[in-house]
């Protein structure tokens, strides 16, 4: 591993390691696909990148944050905008990862829900993610078939919508209510006719922890307003220090545009978000075969590289910072050069990227669960089963793009996250640890024996037990008897059902006093 | 005294309780006289075997099916319950002769010749003696003539018959003709089942019915049985 020298970090773990009340995910044991030569040979291949041909800044305060901690900042030309070439030495990288927590609380707002994210441990935990324009409604409709008009059946239809608060909402109730989904990443961009740049942050955000007492992650539209959602968000949390104990709320910055740049405006989020201390993704989104090598190794390296600037550049705003390694790689589409993620390459970066951040002991915000087709079907459920299974094998703290999203990036649709959830909910059986004791061994030898000594030659009165105590998977829950595949609308039925829950509000004082306090949030959505 | 240990008995059958080394569902119940304990006590402190049957076996597996119609309970804790009748009924056998009770009927049940498929089968077999039927199983990859030989010995009211293969089955159609040769086959209703078979195999080789799974084998049998007493 990696040598890391923790003790700056000690009484954070401590603090972090004392909490109970936190969500359990799914430990693992990991899949290595690389084995730690090549890991190491990655690592220092993007040290290697970091120097030549270095990484290019369009943001001055970046530039000389590096320049002051050793980097050789160059002055260069691209268009109008200003710009550095930063050369960056393996001692700046080498101190931010010192500095950086090795685990990250992300809080919420019951307790209970919060995630512990511990790079050194492979516990897996779900999210949303992307911030789709689109939201796919499933309706149904019968069909009578045309050769016999006596057969009718009831078939979905897909019906595409704009994102809105109402629908984000309404997303965040889901979320509230299925079981696998861990942390609610924001999943539509609300696109209403009253939200505008300067108020998309803050009702954002408010109809996200207004409906689900989990934890909520998003993207910073506008830096101005950053300080009105940490505000809010402090009132919801029961004040500044608490919401410094319990962050309730964490950002994604992708302030690398790949290749090998950064871009001034998410950076600057980047740095504002790290002085307040308050948890960030830094994430990177290259595409093998466009904006990255397509080969697995160069691609690695690569994406590699932008994460530790990213990161480096965390810490040297302020040490500590609580940042997760964001690795967000995909491959580029053939036809059309669209990113593409029901590719098998999809998986084996994702899964190398695990192990990178591994490698470093940071916690990692990696992705699965996603497909390129427009609606729910067969090509949605082999692409986003193949990674739900393969990149949570590999042992991320934090799987992301893992509900209901389609068509890419482009649609959420609420179906297809009940669908997600019971699927992610098949993967976490599947990939817990097998627990073959002394004491299991003797009980399977005695079921062996006794039912050997009956007629009937079944073991079924032993399963009873454990189809109660969860221990065995129950029926797949949208399961059909028919000859027509029913799995959506009964999919659809289950979403309903949750929707007519009531849902999970911030308690009225508090909607109250955010109200006053806080600029820009919609009356509608008040409660 | 003969309603706590009837209670008792009742409540073991809807936990599925055999014997006393069978756990149930609530704890602690290990070591507790399971259905087979609890017949034995009746049965000495004299309790009438129909009493028995009636307060006991049967109104614990109509709750047990009450349980399941809701989906409180699965299959794994009906067949539970079942064996736990089974097993009572087997110990009532000769006090019920005895006493002069007829049983609800007797039925052979048999994988046929060639298949050694039997775990359908079984789960009938328990299912009939949970629903009070005396069952004899032949066990599988049975010859027609040793059915024969058990339907002339036993003279029940029903023989059924289970075949996984396509291989296997048409030994259902040997043995019925095997049954109407020997001159038994209007002393028996022959049912089948099994994965090779269906409906339309059971009418073209003269059986009395075809149950698709275990529930309805013994629903055929059920109606079956209503059919012959009217």
């Amino acid at each position: 591993m990696y040598e890391i020298h923790q003790s700056s970090q000690e009484g954070h773990f401590s603090r972090l390691e004392k909490n109970t009340m936190a969500r359990q995910g799914v430990l693992v044991q990991p899949y290595q696909r690389l084995k730690l030569e090549q890991v190491e040979r990655i690592h220092r291949a993007s040290l290697a990148i970091l120097t030549d041909p270095g990484v290019v800044c369009f943001n001055r305060s970046a530039a000389e944050f590096f320049g002051d901690r050793g980097a050789e900042v160059l002055p260069i030309h691209q268009g109008s905008a200003a710009c550095w070439l930063l050369k960056i030495p393996e001692k700046v990288i080498t101190d931010a990862l010192q500095s950086a927590p090795k685990v990250v609380k992300l809080g919420a707002r019951d307790e209970n829900n919060c995630l512990i994210l511990d790079g050194r441990e492979p516990r897996v935990y779900f999210a949303s993610g992307s911030e789709t324009n689109n939201w796919l409604e499933v309706d149904v409709e019968a069909f009578v078939s045309k050769r016999n008009p006596g057969i009718e059946v009831e078939f979905p239809v897909f019906r595409v919508e704009k994102g809105t608060v109402d629908r984000l909402a309404k997303a965040a109730r889901l979320c509230e209510h299925l079981d696998s989904w861990d942390s609610f990443l924001r999943t539509v961009n609300i696109q209403d006719d009253d939200i505008t740049n300067d108020n998309k942050d803050v009702n954002k955000f408010f109809a996200s922890l207004n409906n689900t007492t989990k934890h909520v992650m998003s993207g910073l539209t506008e830096l101005s307003q950053l300080s009105n959602v940490v505000r809010m968000s402090q009132l919801i949390a029961g004040g500044e220090e608490q919401l410094r104990e319990n962050p309730i709320i964490s950002f994604i910055t992708c302030m690398v545009k790949s290749p090998l740049q950064l871009v001034d405006d998410t950076t600057q989020k980047a740095i504002e978000i790290a002085r307040r201390g308050i948890p960030l993704v830094v994430s990177s989104s290259p595409m093998g075969g466009s904006t990255a090598p397509i080969r697995e190794e160069g691609m690695v390296a690569q994406i590699n590289a932008e994460l530790l600037v990213g990161i480096a550049l965390t810490q040297l705003v302020n040490k500590g910072t609580p940042v997760l390694y964001g690795s967000v790689p995909g491959r580029a589409h053939m036809v059309s050069l669209y990113d593409s993620y029901g590719v098998p390459e999809f998986n084996q970066y994702n899964i190398d990227c695990v192990q990178m951040a591994r490698y470093y002991g940071l916690p990692c915000y990696s992705t699965g669960g996603i497909s390129d087709v427009m609606v729910p079907g067969i090509q949605a459920s082999v692409e986003r089963l193949f990674s739900h299974i393969l990149v949570t094998l590999a042992g991320p703290q934090y799987l992301h793009y893992a509900f209901g999203l389609l068509e890419r990036t482009n649609t959420f649709c609420p179906v297809q996250a009940v669908l997600d959830d019971a699927h992610i909910g098949m993967v976490k059986r599947f990939v817990r640890q097998p627990v073959v004791t002394t004491d299991r061994i003797s009980e399977s030898l005695e079921q062996i024996r006794k039912v050997m000594g009956t007629s009937h030659k079944l073991y079924t009165r032993f399963v009873r037990s454990m189809l109660r105590s969860g221990e065995i998977a129950p029926p797949y829950p949208f399961e059909g008897k028919d000859m027509v595949d029913g799995t959506l609308l009964r999919a659809r039925e289950r979403m309903e059902e949750i929707l007519s829950l009531p849902p999970s509000h911030i308690p009225r004082p508090v909607v109250d006093k955010v109200f006053q306090q806080v600029p820009g949030l919609l009356v509608r959505l008040r409660n | 005294m003969t309603e706590d240990i009837l209670t008792l008995l009742k409540e073991n059958v809807i936990q599925g309780r055999v014997t006393q080394d069978d756990e149930g569902f609530d704890e602690g119940m290990v070591g507790q006289p399971g259905v087979s304990e609890l017949i034995e006590k009746a049965l000495a402190q004299g309790i009438n075997p129909e009493n028995i049957i009636k307060k006991g076996l049967t109104e614990g597996m109509n709750i047990v099916g009450q349980k399941y119609e809701v989906g409180e309970y699965f299959i794994p804790d009906m067949l539970a319950s079942a064996e736990a009748v089974g097993a009572a009924m087997e110990i009532l056998e000769p006090h019920l002769a005895k006493s002069g009770i007829k049983s609800k009927g007797k039925v052979i049940v048999a994988t046929v010749k060639g298949d050694l498929h039997d775990i359908g089968k079984n789960i009938v077999s328990m299912l009939l003696r949970g629903a009070g039927y005396m069952v004899k199983d032949l066990g599988n990859d049975v010859d027609p003539q040793v059915i024969i030989a058990a339907v002339r010995e036993d003279k029940p009211q029903f023989v059924g018959m289970s075949a996984l293969l396509t291989s296997t089955m048409m030994h259902m159609k040997d043995t019925i003709e095997a049954l109407t040769e020997s001159g038994l086959r209007d002393k028996v209703k022959v049912i089948i089942g099994g994965a090779a078979v269906s409906e339309e195999f059971a009418q073209g080789v003269g059986a009395d019915g075809y149950g698709a799974d275990a529930f309805q084998a013994v629903r055929l049998v059920e109606a079956l049985s209503t059919n012959m007493e009217s």
